[in-house]
């Protein structure tokens, strides 16, 4: 009992952080329709950045906070040149595009800071808490990503940007109509999308070290919890990526075992879109023909 | 007639020239290209011109690999016996991934294509399956000789073969999609409802052209497999897959010349790159296929194919 109590656990703790990495892909998604294949790369590549400022000298918060402002600056810079002209591309070439992003991004990492499996520091005390049921990480990795996730939510309930921006991806013709800058909304969803990635590089890089490829399997459980949740729901998102998060941990521990993790994430996604393709939390859409 | 002729002559000048002229090394490159060929043309005929994306053909591919391997190395099956049976394991596979893949609009048969390609090496690793793919280690097949006693190295004549494998493959498919299927495939891409409208059978048509599509990937990693005298699951990671579908983009998604192109593209542009940094292939792959989707959009089979048009039919 006292394992499952701990498997638990310490689903909901790598749980956030998938939540946060599908959050990042619902952002995009409501806003433009496209799933962003190159959002794990991103975040690992703002980790990188991170730990060059820490490696300069800086501290853990401002490295931390530094690297989230340059992450928002590259998202934007991304949607600006790249998605922009991407708009009304068919699927296949936004497809493209994404993966060619994938690409670029990995040996950007790779090439910057070399592809040595490296440490990363965690800012937590590393001793256990609360009767050993949890490390100071991944009770501190949890508030982190709710600290992010609470922050997104006022962000577009609460101030006018963030209404802005919920305007422009739910109805960018009216938006327009209103003086809301549908382009440059998107351009910040991108960023916004970019940042958050780069709080839940931060927040994973502890527990799996740092290399250019670390994000691969933690964007298939995003993607899996995206689409659990309902990949046009936030709060889907959040929540999905919390439950595939403790999925994924029981069934490695009680059921597939650690080899079959990145399958079970599979699973999730071939069931979720067979079964109730919209999510558990997410708009069905009717199509007129 | 004369198209038919001229190609005719430069299979035979393909077939015979790089034979004559090239060492082993360079043909096996060649043998690579034409299995690429295969497999680019595989994931062509499903996402160029059925429009189902797959982001995870190196899947069949490395199951292709893997049936060939594992029928050499444990039953000792001859090499070209295996080709017809990982035909038909392949294209079962792909029929069944092609019944959820019916229920999924574009972008989420990539995104599950994507993860297919991502847990195909753990799967692949499972004890489960050890005791027939070697796990980790992977198997190590015999390179064939060439029968009959002919004086041809065994690449030499692995490259012939290859290249007749892919010769008949290419000209099935090319009759496959200028014919009635392959133009009810092309009205499924551009126009569903029109298309069952006419009287095309969308759920049908679909998933065979999945199990078609994954039958010519799965022989092709079965080339691949014979050529590379070696299978491991760390060699179909994700970048396989994504590999492919660069070599689709490039070519021309819906050009089956375009195929070739692609097949040069993924097998030479590497090897180039790595003289500049590790890093550079996936750059340069990545680079490359953003331009092509920017400047050119219908790859460079499109681009060949619209100056052909421009010289020979202008007037």
């Amino acid at each position: 009992m006292e394992g499952f109590i701990h498997q638990v656990i310490s689903g909901i703790a790598t749980g956030g952080i998938y939540a946060s990495v599908a959050l990042a892909l619902v952002m995009i998604y409501q806003a433009t329709h496209h799933v962003n294949f190159a959002q794990g790369e991103m975040a690992t590549f703002s980790t990188y950045i991170t730990l060059t400022f820490i490696n300069a000298g800086l501290s853990y918060w401002l490295a931390f906070g530094l690297a989230f402002i340059v992450s928002f600056a590259i998202g934007v810079l991304i949607e600006r040149i790249l998605m922009r002209p991407m708009q009304n591309a068919p699927v296949l070439s936004s497809v493209g595009i994404f993966v060619g992003l994938l690409l670029i991004v990995n040996s950007l990492s790779g090439w910057f800071f070399d592809y040595t499996i490296k440490q990363f520091p965690t800012p937590f005390p590393g001793k256990p808490m609360w009767g050993g049921y949890v490390s100071g990480h991944e009770l501190g990795s949890t508030g982190v990503t709710l600290v992010v996730l609470i922050g997104v939510y006022l962000f577009f309930r609460h101030t006018r940007l963030g209404l802005a921006m919920r305007a422009a991806a739910f109805n960018p013709v009216s938006s327009r109509l209103v003086g809301v800058r549908v382009g440059w909304m998107l351009a910040l969803g991108w960023g916004l999308a970019a940042a958050i990635g780069s709080v839940a590089g931060c927040m994973v890089a502890p527990i799996v070290f740092l290399d250019p490829n670390m994000m691969s399997g933690i964007l298939l459980y995003a993607f899996a919890g995206a689409l659990l949740g309902g990949i046009d729901s936030p709060l889907g998102a959040v929540l999905g990526g919390f439950a595939v998060g403790v999925i994924e941990n029981l069934g490695g521990a009680y059921v597939v075992g650690t080899e079959l993790k990145l399958t079970l994430a599979l699973v999730i996604i071939v069931t979720v879109l067979t079964i109730k393709p919209s999510g558990l939390m997410g708009r069905v859409v009717h199509s007129r023909v | 007639m004369r198209t038919s002729w001229l190609i005719a002559l430069a299979v035979l000048l393909l077939a015979v020239v790089p034979v004559m002229r090239f060492s082993d090394y360079h043909l096996f490159q060649l043998t690579m290209v034409v299995v690429y060929g295969i497999a680019i043309l595989g994931l062509a005929i499903l996402t160029g011109f059925n429009g189902q994306i797959s982001l995870g053909h190196g899947a069949f591919y490395a199951i292709g690999a893997y049936t060939t391997a594992i029928l050499m190395a444990s039953w000792n099956v001859p090499y070209w016996a295996t080709l017809p049976i990982s035909a038909v394991v392949c294209a079962g596979v792909g029929f069944l991934l092609g019944l959820p893949a019916l229920r999924l609009g574009g972008l989420y048969l990539a995104l599950t294509t994507f993860a297919l390609a991502v847990a195909i090496p753990q799967i692949l690793k499972h004890k489960l399956f050890e005791e027939w793919t070697g796990g980790v280690q992977g198997l190590v097949i015999d390179k064939p000789d060439a029968p009959f006693d002919l004086p041809l190295s065994s690449d030499q004549w692995l490259y012939l073969f290859s290249l007749a494998v892919g010769v008949g493959m290419y000209v099935v498919a090319w009759n496959l999609v200028s014919g009635r299927i392959g133009r009810a495939m092309m009205a499924i891409r551009d126009h569903a409802t029109a298309a069952e409208a006419m009287g095309i059978n969308i759920a049908m048509l679909k998933t065979r052209t999945f199990a078609v599509s994954a039958l010519y990937t799965g022989v092709a990693g079965s080339l691949g497999a014979i050529a590379v005298a070696y299978v491991a699951p760390d060699s179909f990671s994700v970048f396989l897959s994504i590999t492919l579908f660069v070599g689709l983009v490039a070519g021309g998604a819906a050009s089956i010349g375009g195929t070739i192109a692609g097949a040069l593209f993924i097998e030479f542009i590497p090897n180039l790159a790595d003289k500049v940094s590790k890093s550079a292939p996936s750059a340069v792959y990545g680079v490359i296929l953003i331009a092509m989707l920017f400047l050119m959009p219908q790859g460079a089979g499109g681009f060949i194919h619209s100056i052909w048009r421009r010289i020979f039919k202008a007037r």
